[in-house]
């Protein structure tokens, strides 16, 4: 009777309950596990090459004040690649008329946005679309328009499953691991 | 020294809070830029090429610092810096931007900066242009 009632003195939520002690024994556990998942997960993202520091000295950025600002910038970046992404296939559409000067312009653009967020892959891409541009190679282009689209896409489902990680994480109650890459 | 004459010496340890222009087409470069600006204690706005940045400043507004990029719509970095220098606008201005060869950057530079990064921009980035320019801030 004594030890009950020093534990409703010291804490409330520790009721002689043997359920919450199971629950609360069980959540710790998810936590770590969560973490754990997260922590592999988001490093085999950097040794993949998907991202690089940038998007580590985004995260750092992330605080109480503004919890999503990471996903809210990707976001921006996602709508960035879908936009210049139309925008740089219509001027290769026609052979004999690209615009090739508009195409150096959006990839610029999209080089700018993909090295600012950190997506290493895309930003690669970019770096070999120009060359083709530079030197007017329609073909070159095109696969690089390809290619562009389809590593922004890949990059975009990773980095959703990795927020859902996250997210998965918060409502276990526990807190996101600080992953530094250097 | 009595306190008024140490002010005159170090002019930017003033007590009132630093101000900042983000001048970039991109929203991701401004969402980033705001942040960082916003993460060491400096208030700022953000323009989305250079006309709106000299706009600005012919409506009678000042900031201590401009963080211009160089490729924008309607009038660049380089017009926009030139523009403001004209104008007789003394406010510091960092260039930034991902064009970074020798020539682009000289360009830059004579336009009237008086600090130049490669973006993107990161803390310690922003840091090293705020102690080139001799601003002071709490991190």
């Amino acid at each position: 009777m004594v030890l009950f009632v020093c534990f409703e003195q010291l804490s409330p939520i520790f009721l002689y309950n043997s359920v919450s002690w199971s629950t609360l024994a069980m959540n710790t556990t998810v936590v770590a596990q969560l973490q754990r998942q997260f922590q592999d997960y988001i490093v085999s993202l950097y040794q993949q090459g998907f991202l690089d520091s940038q998007f580590s000295e985004l995260r750092k950025l992330q605080d109480e004040g503004s919890p999503d600002f990471v996903s809210e910038v990707v976001s921006l970046f996602f709508d960035d690649c879908s936009k210049l992404i139309n925008t740089m296939s219509r001027s290769l559409e026609q052979p004999d008329n690209v615009d090739f000067k508009q195409l150096d312009s959006g990839v610029h653009q999209l080089k700018g946005s993909s090295s600012s967020v950190g997506a290493r892959r895309v930003k690669n891409v970019c770096i070999s679309f120009k060359e083709c541009c530079d030197v007017q190679n329609r073909e070159g282009c095109l696969r690089c328009l390809q290619q562009v689209d389809y590593e922004y896409k890949m990059l975009k489902t990773k980095l959703q499953d990795l927020f859902n990680l996250e997210q998965q994480i918060l409502q276990a109650g526990g807190t996101i691991p600080q992953v530094d890459i250097n | 020294m009595s306190r008024d004459q140490i002010a005159e010496e170090l002019p930017n340890l003033a007590e009132s809070k630093l101000t900042a222009l983000v001048v970039d087409d991109s929203f991701v470069n401004q969402t980033i830029h705001q942040k960082l600006l916003n993460r060491l204690g400096i208030e700022n706005d953000v323009v989305t090429n250079g006309k709106e940045a000299v706009d600005v400043y012919c409506s009678g507004r000042n900031y201590d610092l401009i963080l211009m990029d160089m490729d924008m719509p309607i009038m660049n970095g380089i017009q926009a810096t030139k523009r403001l220098r004209e104008m007789g606008i003394e406010s510091k201005i960092a260039g930034v931007t991902t064009r970074a060869n020798e020539g682009e950057k000289q360009e830059f530079m004579e336009a009237g900066l008086n600090d130049f990064q490669e973006k993107p921009l990161t803390i310690s980035k922003l840091l090293s242009i705020l102690h080139k320019l001799n601003f002071y801030v709490q991190t």
